[in-house]
């Protein structure tokens, strides 16, 4: 893939026919449920209650296993993938938000924003196996594909915290712009982007130095600073492009994540919170919270090509193949 | 360090790495001063006086230093002295050491400039956490003392900001008996001239009857004969502001001290991560999170932000931190905080909230300023008197 010079036409093609059959999860904030689409035929299949305030949301590596943080319940259930079937419910500490799941779906990582702590569960034991003290209010969370580092962004603190997955201790603390959101590695490891909500900058840090070597301001023209809100971040797998939703700025920044120029803005819903890949990566979901709604980005054209209203604060999105 | 450790795994040297680290942690020394109020004269039973307003919040911010300063080799220590009512504040200024450089002030507004003119101030940073005095940010400023609250201009400019959109133009002000309440009406009146209002009537309250018992006869006949658009009430203690909705002779809604207000806290707000601050404070306070408690969690908090950021524990490192442009402190309203060079006031949103729901937040959109928005609330540079 990286070698190959995607032209639109060829890459149109070689896209549509490995696009079918795959379902997105959208966790909704305000309707207690989780929306399920097909996104294909921009269809909203059906709306599944689950349990008090749902945020963050991901499937197993397996994809099998649907798991969705209820945040008021202070727990995280586990559903089949398949037939929606609750299967159990992980001890995640109060208050559950983000969460992230280790390369082999063994462990999860979970941030309590309250407590100042990442809580690591077993998975199939459904058991909390440590916790790590991190910064104030740690938000974001992200473990590196290589299973090396588990990444705690705190808010309040500032800092991104660099947890041995093997020691569980943090070995480094790399002090970035203020009330970093979200953090999430390129898929080979070798670098960490994240988003800083106050500055609106985007911060991309070395794995191997644990520090930053870009910086991205992200700018609109006719959009006030304070409305571009950086939060959910995600690279192609070929590092080519990086994703970035602008929260109240209603727009996703399309980086070039090789000369991290800003290449475009797209206009998407409102208060975009949190990207999905489709899994060929041809397609980007987002949850728009405010707008009550998701778009779809077709990556080729780099063009928001639908939106579909799925129900009351859509957070988090998930995407099954 | 940890590299090293790997290539000289020794357990001796371990040891000595880990003593090392504990015994060279950075200590940043913080006092908070704050002189005992007697209890004032309520208007209802409702809410009960709260006599540590500002300290907890304070406690709240060393606790949110200490835990990033764990990362960073930085211990925050807090000494809280509470003068009594009619305690000798000047002596208890006087009496914190040469190495607490950094002091939180939670004083009458009268006592701000008595404690920063003392020859023991001199090398200090004061953080005035509870006046909204526009005096002392203007002709009265001193370089070493900085503001956290909104001055009373800020606020009187965050509701006529809102007033205006609403077109809500004829202003009817009302104006208590105390020396406070008339710098209320002042910055309302100069909010009201600086945004184009009209103050089509101004009248003093003389507060003679207990107006839980007479309001219902007395507000309509003092506000009768006048037409406007909204009633402005000055009465910064709260002796009659609350009885005046609902019994006005025509129907208008209350702004100012009370009705809508204008306040740099507030328990309705829980947008921009401001909940978690909520629910952090009332598990560790048992009650909600009042302005000067915000006000001296944020003095703390900057000087945490600094301190980091700096990697030092010396004033003027850190004052010249907080005064640059590098500083941003995150004060969960949505927009990056920092301070005025020009007189050391915290820039930061103003909320503006009705008892039960959170109305606006000022600056509204559209209110333009070259610099910061922030900056259309309260004395810009050209304006300042503060030399």
């Amino acid at each position: 893939m990286q070698k190959i010079t995607i032209s639109g036409f060829c890459a149109a093609a070689l896209f549509t026919a490995a696009a079918h059959a795959e379902t997105v999860f959208v966790s909704l904030e305000k309707d207690n449920a989780i929306a399920v689409v097909d996104p294909v035929d921009a269809k909203l299949l059906k709306t599944l209650p689950v349990g008090q305030r749902p945020r963050g949301i991901a499937l197993s590596p397996d994809g099998k296993t649907l798991f969705v943080a209820t945040s008021d319940d202070d727990t995280i259930r586990m559903f089949d993938a398949e037939t929606l079937k609750e299967t159990g419910k992980l001890p995640s500490g109060e208050d559950p938000e983000t969460f992230a799941l280790s390369p082999d779906g063994k462990l999860m990582y979970v941030s309590n924003e309250d407590d100042s702590e990442v809580t690591v569960i077993d998975i199939a034991a459904q058991k909390a196996v440590a916790k790590i003290k991190v910064g104030v209010e740690p938000e974001g969370i992200a473990v590196s594909p290589d299973n090396r580092w588990a990444i705690s962004a705190s808010e309040t603190t500032n800092m991104l915290h660099w947890i041995d997955t093997k020691t569980r201790q943090i070995v480094e603390n790399t002090l970035v712009d203020p009330r970093p959101r979200a953090a999430s590695f390129t898929a080979d490891s070798q670098q960490l982007w994240a988003t800083s909500e106050m500055a609106g900058t985007v911060m991309v840090l070395d794995s191997a130095s644990k520090q930053i070597v870009q910086t991205i301001k992200l700018e609109v023209q006719g959009v006030t600073g304070d409305l571009i809100q950086p939060v959910g971040v995600a690279i192609d797998k070929d590092r080519r492009y990086a994703y970035v939703a602008m929260g109240p700025a209603n727009r996703v920044a399309v980086i070039n994540a090789q000369t991290y120029q800003v290449e475009k803005y797209l206009l998407v819903g409102q208060r975009v919170w949190n990207l999905a890949f489709s899994p060929d990566q041809s397609r980007l979901y987002t949850t728009n919270g405010i707008s009550n709604d998701i778009s779809i980005i077709d990556l080729a054209e780099h063009k928001v090509t639908k939106s579909l209203a799925v129900g009351r604060y859509p957070w988090g999105v998930a995407v099954k193949p | 360090m940890f590299k090293r450790i790997q290539y000289f795994a020794g357990l001796m040297l371990l040891f000595a790495v880990v003593n090392a680290t504990a015994a060279g942690k950075q200590s940043i020394k913080i006092a908070y001063i704050s002189q005992e109020r007697a209890v004032p004269a309520a208007l209802s039973n409702l809410d009960a006086f709260i006599q540590n307003k500002g300290q907890l919040g304070a406690e709240l911010a060393i606790s949110d230093n200490n835990t990033t300063g764990q990362f960073t080799q930085q211990q925050y220590e807090l000494t809280k002295i509470a003068v009594p009512v009619g305690g000798d504040l000047i002596q208890a200024f006087n009496a914190l050491g040469d190495d607490t450089g950094l002091v939180v002030l939670n004083v009458h507004p009268a006592q701000v400039n008595q404690l920063a003119d003392l020859a023991a101030a001199q090398n200090k940073l004061l953080f005035d956490a509870a006046t909204s005095d526009d005096e002392l940010r203007g002709v009265q400023c001193r370089r070493h003392v900085l503001h956290i609250l909104p001055s009373r201009a800020m606020r009187a400019d965050a509701l006529a900001q809102y007033m205006l959109k609403k077109r809500w133009r004829e202003w009817f002000l009302v104006v208590g008996q105390t020396a406070e309440d008339q710098l209320y009406a002042a910055a309302i009146k100069r909010a009201a001239k600086r945004y184009g209002m009209k103050l089509v009537a101004e009248k003093a309250w003389d507060n003679t009857y207990d107006v839980r018992r007479t309001a219902q006869s007395d507000v309509p006949q003092f506000t009768q004969g006048e037409d406007y658009d909204v009633l402005v009430a000055a009465d910064e203690q709260g002796l009659f502001g609350e009885y005046l909705d609902y019994r006005t002779w025509l129907p208008r809604p209350v702004i100012g001290t009370q009705g809508l207000i204008a306040t740099a806290w507030h328990r309705t707000h829980e947008q921009w991560g401001a909940v978690q601050l909520q629910n952090r404070f009332k598990e560790q306070a048992g009650r909600w999170m009042e302005e000067e408690d915000y006000a001296a969690y944020l003095a703390v908090r900057a000087i945490g932000e600094a301190s980091v950021r700096t990697k030092s524990n010396q004033v003027q490192a850190i004052k010249d931190y907080m005064l640059s442009d590098a500083f941003a402190l995150q004060g969960y309203k949505g927009k990056p905080m920092s301070f005025r060079p020009w007189d050391g006031q915290l820039r930061q949103p103003v909320l503006l909230a009705a008892p039960r729901s959170l109305v606006s937040v000022a600056p509204l959109e559209g209110f333009l300023h070259p610099k910061s928005e922030l900056d259309t609330l309260g004395y810009d540079q050209p304006e300042t008197a503060c030399k």
